[in-house]
C-alpha cells in the first residue's frame, strides 16, 4: 500500500539577482510501507532538499505530495509538525546531538513533544532503545566521549524512539569510515526491519544504496530509477565493506 | 498538562545546560531586585528611625498639644490642671499626660544643683517611646508610693555615682523641707552634661514644690488616631474655652507624621524609581545575551524542529528559558536579602536604638519578583522570535 507518493514534483528558488534555480523537477515517486529505497546521487544533485520535503521540513513549489492518502499542501504548520513528529524520524550526516546532554537525554528529547505516557516514561524509553541499538553501556555519556559511529547510533536510537512510520536517513555513514559505517548501516537495517519501519536512505555511496529494495539516481533535480547493473554486485558490496 | 510540563522540562534542561551562561547574564537581574529589595528594607528601616525619633521629641502619631494661658494673671496650675484632666476623661481618651516643665533643686553628695525636671503621666513613656537604659519606666502603681519615683538622664546617675536596680540610689530633693527620691530608671542625656529627671505629676503635686521658671502652665499631650485630630482639637478647645474663661486655649497637632509620611513618599518612590532602572539595566543584559546565544543554537533549534516542535513550542521554551531564569534569580535576590536584612547589627551600625525593627518589606520582596519575571518576559520575546523565524533547513545545516 502506497504512503509516500509524489507527483509531478518541484522545488525551485528564487536566486538574489532574480533568475530561478529548479532543484527538483517533476519528481515521481511512490513508496510503500516497510519499503527500503536509497536515493543516491552527486552533492548539489537535490538530495537533501528531496529528504525534507518528504519529512515535511520544506513544501514543494509545484506537485502533489500525498501522505497516506492525504495531500499535504493543506496542512497547517501545526499539523505539519505534529505529523513530522509522529510519522518520521531523521537521521543526520553530521548526527546533530544535542550537545552538553547525554545519551539518554538525546534519545528522550524527541519525546518531550509526544503526548501522555510518552512524555512521562521518556528517560525510560530512552534507555531501552540505546540498548537496542547497542550503547546500553553509555547511556549518561555525553556526544563528546563517544566515538563516530556510537554518536550515529545514539542519533538512530533518536529517530526510532517514537516508532515514526518512515525514517529518513541522509547520508547516515558520510561522516563515518567505511568499517563503522557498515557496521551502522547493519545495525540500521536491522532496527527499522524489526519494527517494519519504511528507511528512505540518501546517499552517495553504492554500496549502501544497494542494501536497499530500490534504488534512484537523482541527478540535476531529475529522479530516474537505478539499475540492477549500475550497483556493485554482492561480493563487490562484501569486499567494499 | 503534559504538554506544559514537557515544556518546562524542556526549559529547565536548557537552563541546567547552559548553567554558566544562564548565570552570567542574570547577575544583572540577580544584583538589581537584591538592590531593589534590600534598599527598600534599608528604607523602611531608616524610616522607622526617624519615626521613633520623632516620635520620642514630639510624640507619636498623632500627638494633640492643648495649653491654656490666662490672658491677665499668672497661671493657676492646679485648676488648669483640673480642667485639662475633665476633658481627658470627658472624651475617653487612652493615651494622655500631663506635663510640667520646672526646676527642682537635687542635693547630689557633696553639691546642691537646680536641675530641670518633668512630671508627667506613666502613659508618657510609651507616648514617646522612651528608651530607659538601665531600670524602669513609671508604671500607674509608682503614684502610690509613699515617696516620689525618678528616671533620670545618665548626666544626673552620673552625679549619684551609679545605678544598682537592687539597691537603687536615691537623691534627696528640695531646699527647705526636702524629700528622698528613689531613681527606678535611666535614660539617655538630651543634652550632654546637663543632668535631667523625669517624676510623676502625683509625686509633684505631693512632695516636690519645683519652680516654674519658663512661666509655662502645665499642658497636656493626647495620642489620637490621625483621622480623629481636628474633631478632638475643636471639642476640646470648645470644653476649656467655657471652663477657663479669660485664657487663651491652643490645641493641635505637635508631631512630625505629615511631615514623615512627605518623606516617606519620597523614599519610596526614589528607591522604587532606582530599582526599577537598575533591573532595566539587568534586563538589556539578559536580552543581549539570549540573542547572542539562540544564534548559536539554531541548528539545535532546527533538530528540535524536526522531532515535531511546533513554532508555538519553540516561541515559549524559549521564552520560559529566559522568564524561569530571571525568576529565579529574582528569588535568590530576595532570599539574600532577606537573609541580609534580617542579620545586620543595626543598633552597632545606627547607633541608636531602634524599638520596633520593621519586618521585611513584603511588597518590595513580591514587586521584585514580579518585575524580574516582567524584565525576563521581555527579554526573551526578541530571542523567541528570531528562534521561530529561523527556517528550519537552514538551521538543520547551520
Amino acid at each position: 500500500m502506497t504512503f509516500i507518493k509524489l507527483a509531478g514534483i518541484g522545488r525551485s528558488v528564487r536566486l538574489p539577482d532574480g533568475s530561478q534555480l529548479d532543484i527538483l523537477t517533476d519528481i515521481n515517486l511512490e513508496i510503500e510501507r516497510g519499503e527500503h529505497i536509497a536515493v543516491v546521487g552527486h552533492s548539489g544533485s537535490g538530495k537533501s532538499t528531496l529528504l525534507n520535503l518528504i519529512g515535511l521540513l520544506d513544501s514543494p513549489t509545484s506537485g502533489v505530495y500525498e501522505l497516506d492518502g492525504n495531500p499535504t499542501e493543506n496542512f497547517s504548520s501545526r499539523a505539519r509538525a505534529r505529523l513530522r513528529g509522529e510519522t518520521f524520524g531523521f537521521v543526520f550526516q553530521q548526527f546533530n546531538l544535542l550537545p552538553r546532554r547525554s545519551a539518554t537525554e538525546n534519545v528522550a528529547a524527541p519525546l518531550l513533544y509526544a503526548s501522555g505516557r510518552q512524555v512521562w516514561g521518556r528517560r525510560r524509553a530512552a534507555r531501552e532503545m540505546l540498548d537496542r541499538v547497542g550503547l546500553g553501556q553509555r547511556v549518561e555519556y555525553l556526544p563528546e566521549r563517544l566515538s563516530g559511529g556510537e554518536q550515529q547510533r545514539v542519533a538512530i536510537a533518536r529517530s526510532m524512539v517514537r516508532n515514526p512510520t518512515v525514517l529518513l536517513a541522509d547520508e547516515p555513514t558520510g561522516a563515518l569510515d567505511v568499517d563503522t559505517g557498515s557496521t551502522v548501516m547493519d545495525m540500521l537495517s536491522q532496527v527499522v526491519a524489526e519494527s517494519g519501519t519504511t528507511l528512505v536512505t540518501i546517499t552517495h555511496d553504492l554500496s549502501v544504496a544497494a542494501r536497499a529494495d530500490r534504488q534512484f539516481r537523482l541527478d540535476h533535480g531529475v529522479l530516474t530509477a537505478l539499475s540492477a547493473a549500475e550497483l556493485p554486485s554482492a561480493t563487490a558490496r562484501r569486499s567494499l565493506s | 498538562m503534559t504538554t506544559v510540563m514537557a515544556l518546562f522540562a524542556e526549559a529547565w534542561s536548557e537552563i541546567r545546560v547552559h548553567k554558566l551562561r544562564v548565570i552570567l547574564s542574570l547577575l544583572g537581574v540577580f544584583l538589581a531586585v537584591f538592590g531593589m529589595t534590600s534598599i527598600a528594607a534599608a528604607g523602611d528601616i531608616g524610616r522607622q528611625l526617624v519615626s521613633e525619633s520623632t516620635d520620642r521629641a514630639s510624640g507619636r502619631p498623632a500627638t494633640v498639644m492643648v495649653q491654656a494661658y490666662p490672658l491677665s494673671s499668672s497661671p493657676d496650675n492646679e485648676r488648669i490642671s483640673a480642667a485639662l484632666r475633665e476633658v481627658v476623661e470627658r472624651y475617653d481618651i487612652r493615651w494622655s499626660s500631663l506635663v510640667l516643665d520646672q526646676e527642682i533643686v537635687a542635693n547630689f553628695p557633696g553639691r546642691s544643683e537646680r536641675v530641670l525636671a518633668r512630671s508627667v503621666d506613666p502613659e508618657y513613656g510609651t507616648m514617646h517611646r522612651m528608651v530607659v537604659q538601665q531600670g524602669r519606666w513609671f508604671t500607674a502603681s509608682d503614684e502610690q508610693r509613699y515617696a516620689p519615683a525618678l528616671v533620670v538622664s545618665e548626666s544626673f546617675l552620673t552625679r549619684l555615682g551609679g545605678f544598682d536596680p537592687n539597691d537603687p540610689p536615691t537623691v534627696r530633693l528640695g531646699g527647705e523641707s526636702p524629700v528622698t527620691a528613689t531613681v527606678i530608671g535611666v535614660v539617655a542625656d538630651n543634652d550632654p552634661g546637663l543632668p535631667f529627671a523625669y517624676l510623676l505629676n502625683a509625686s509633684a503635686g505631693s512632695w516636690v514644690a519645683g519652680s516654674n521658671p519658663f512661666g509655662q502652665p502645665p499642658m497636656l499631650e493626647m495620642w489620637v488616631p490621625p483621622a480623629q485630630v481636628e474633631e478632638i482639637s475643636a471639642a476640646v478647645s470648645g470644653d476649656l474655652m467655657a471652663a477657663l474663661p479669660g485664657h487663651d486655649i491652643y490645641a493641635d497637632r505637635f508631631d512630625s507624621g505629615e511631615e514623615l509620611a512627605e518623606l516617606n513618599l519620597v523614599l519610596e518612590y526614589g528607591v522604587r524609581g532606582v530599582g526599577y532602572f537598575a533591573l532595566l539595566l539587568g534586563g538589556v543584559g539578559v536580552l543581549n545575551v539570549g540573542l547572542v546565544v539562540v544564534r548559536q543554537r539554531i541548528r539545535e533549534i532546527g533538530v528540535r524542529r524536526s522531532f515535531g516542535a511546533t513554532s508555538a513550542r519553540v516561541f515559549f521554551t524559549i521564552l520560559l528559558e529566559s522568564v524561569c531564569a530571571t525568576a529565579a534569580a529574582g528569588a535568590l535576590a530576595i532570599g539574600c536579602a532577606i537573609a541580609l536584612v534580617l542579620n545586620l547589627p543595626y543598633d552597632q551600625i545606627l547607633n541608636a536604638p531602634i524599638e520596633d525593627l520593621p519586618p521585611f518589606p513584603l511588597q518590595a520582596a513580591v514587586e521584585g519578583l514580579l518585575a524580574a519575571t516582567a524584565v525576563g518576559t521581555l527579554a526573551g520575546v526578541i530571542p523567541a522570535i528570531v528562534a521561530v523565524r529561523a527556517k528550519v533547513i537552514d538551521a538543520i545545516r547551520y
